[in-house]
């Protein structure tokens, strides 16, 4: 519990139904650090990135981001559940890119990216226009803002959802699988844009299989299994020199 | 993309032409005879009606734009208007409240559905028609007089329409990907602004497709209130030829306006699709 955290999880639990599926998580995430959350498919890490905006509620434990609880207001020794409109304002903060892109498919490249900004934020028009503008250009789509998703490649698409979680200027960014559903020569120009995120100092959790791009852009690497944190550590650590047998039967999969 | 990665493909090795066999479609002589058939049938049945005297087309004539028929197509015409938009009203709220979290909600719903999709509309019509055997007064007025004819075709069909309505609208939503929700909320959408701008618009490429048929459906559904003596455009002409016996002629010319106004809301309905397909692609 450092006082710079952007992220704190701290003794996290969720189930569906029977099935436990984070078993006390406790993580935390310093600001421009990146953290990569490696694991097998079912270990939770999904879940675990979607309790950070609340879109799981969790059933113990707590998150903070940017030192305001998420999802809850604290009084005395008990969490009250926050009003949806209270959470919509804190999601506004935290950026989540889908595995699936998740974009709006009637509304054109531009639309999809004003369309927080001018909402949520209640931004004006003209500006809002611009700094999507300026987005695309940096996801490299500039030429593509009247075009519908469903006329894009796939990493086209998601470069179009990463311009559009930057719109809201998040102070963290979360991935979620993002190169997953992307065939695997269009993953190189997805990561390529996360990476020079990374490089300028944004605050960003990545669940991903991508272990050459954990070794090469992570701060910390975060190894789960069966709704635990198995290990954490900098990539040299975790990756090239596991303590945890299950990290090491992992990584020899995967490698 | 997948083009260019093609013609790339091809580029290096163009067959030459004199190598390649030329394709010969099949010959079907058997579509042709069945097509000459079917007209021929057609022409037959096009002929006899044209050349039956009783068929009266000169009367049909003579009554197509007389005022109490055209007045009779306006109630037909309003009357259906109202029923749809009252009816898609209360089927939206319905299919809001099946889908809501709240089980009080989803049950009352689901009663609704069962209850008036159960029940024939006409013995819907009757009874609401004869309520005040119930209810002799409402408030302190007179039951017979609140519930005129015209009213009650309004109260049952829109009662009839909001229970297909609303299973017609559920399933519009529920086509709607979950994970469009689940982006609009991370996005920080508030719950009004989620439903009319990502949802809804999602939805209606799956509602307008049944919803025309229903409407189609309910114009000419609004022809039974002439049981209850509503003058609609069926009621129009009967009234006539309950006078003249013109029986055949004076339901031509009540088909024939149904036509016509159908085939009108059919091609509404191909630019309303065409409004809500914008970036499927197709």
């Amino acid at each position: 519990m450092s006082a710079s955290a952007m992220v704190e999880v701290k003794s996290v639990r969720k189930s569906f139904g029977p099935l436990e599926v984070l078993r006390g998580i406790d993580l935390d995430v310093q600001a421009g650090e990146v953290t990569v959350v490696l694991g097998p498919s079912g270990s939770g890490k999904s879940t675990l990135l979607r309790t950070i905006n609340h879109l799981e509620k969790v059933d113990s434990g707590w998150i903070s981001v940017d030192g305001s609880l998420v999802g809850y207001r604290r009084s005395g020794d008990k969490l009250y559940e926050l009003r949806e409109r209270e959470v919509l304002r804190q999601r506004t903060q935290i950026g989540f890119v889908f595995q699936n892109f998740n974009l709006f498919p009637h509304l054109t490249v531009l639309e999809n990216v004003t369309e927080a900004p001018l909402s949520a934020l209640k931004r004006p028009r003209d500006q809002v226009a611009a700094t999507a503008r300026r987005l695309l250009d940096r996801v490299g789509l500039a030429d593509k803002a009247d075009a519908y998703p469903k006329q894009l490649s796939g990493g086209q698409q998601q470069r179009v959802a990463i311009a559009r979680a930057l719109a809201l200027e998040p102070k963290l960014l979360l991935f979620d699988e993002p190169t997953s559903a992307l065939d695997p020569e269009l993953v190189g120009e997805v990561l390529d844009v996360i990476k020079d995120l990374a490089h300028q100092g944004t605050t960003m959790i990545v669940v991903t299989h991508e272990i050459g791009f954990a070794r090469e852009v992570a701060d910390t690497v975060v190894f789960m299994d069966e709704g635990r944190i198995v290990e954490r550590g900098t990539p040299a650590e975790v990756l090239d020199a596991p303590r945890e047998e299950r990290t090491r039967a992992f990584l020899s999969k995967v490698l | 993309m997948s083009s260019d990665t093609l013609s790339k493909a091809a580029a290096p090795a163009p067959p030459a032409a004199a190598d390649v066999p030329r394709i010969v479609p099949q010959r079907r002589t058997g579509q042709w005879i069945a097509a000459a058939v079917v007209l021929a049938l057609l022409g037959l049945a096009v002929n006899s009606v044209l050349r039956n005297d009783a068929f009266q087309w000169d009367v049909v004539a003579e009554y197509f734009t007389t005022s109490s028929v055209l007045r009779g197509l306006g109630l037909t015409l309003w009357l259906t208007a109202l029923v749809m938009a009252l009816g898609f009203a209360l089927g939206t709220l319905l299919a809001v409240m099946r889908l809501s979290a709240n089980p009080v909600l989803q049950a009352v719903s689901w009663g609704y559905v069962w209850l008036f999709r159960s029940m024939p509309i006409l013995v819907q019509l009757l009874f609401w028609f004869n309520i005040g055997a119930l209810y002799p007064q409402i408030l302190g007025v007179k039951t017979v007089d609140l519930f005129g004819p015209v009213t009650v075709a309004i109260i049952g069909l829109t009662l009839h329409e909001a229970a297909y309505a609303a299973e017609v609208v559920r399933g519009g939503i529920l086509s709607v990907d979950r994970g469009q929700i689940e982006a609009a909320q991370a996005l920080g959408l508030g719950r009004h602004r989620r439903w009319r701008k990502i949802v809804l618009p999602q939805a209606m490429r799956a509602i307008v497709p049944p919803a025309g048929n229903m409407l189609i459906g309910t114009l000419k559904g609004t022809s039974i209130v002439s049981v209850i003596a509503v003058q609609d455009l069926l009621y129009s002409v009967q009234l006539v030829y309950h006078r003249t016996y013109q029986v055949i002629p004076l339901l031509l010319v009540a088909t024939i306006w149904y036509v016509v106004v159908t085939s009108l809301l059919s091609v509404g309905q191909h630019y309303v699709e065409r409004h809500y397909a914008r970036g499927t692609g197709r």
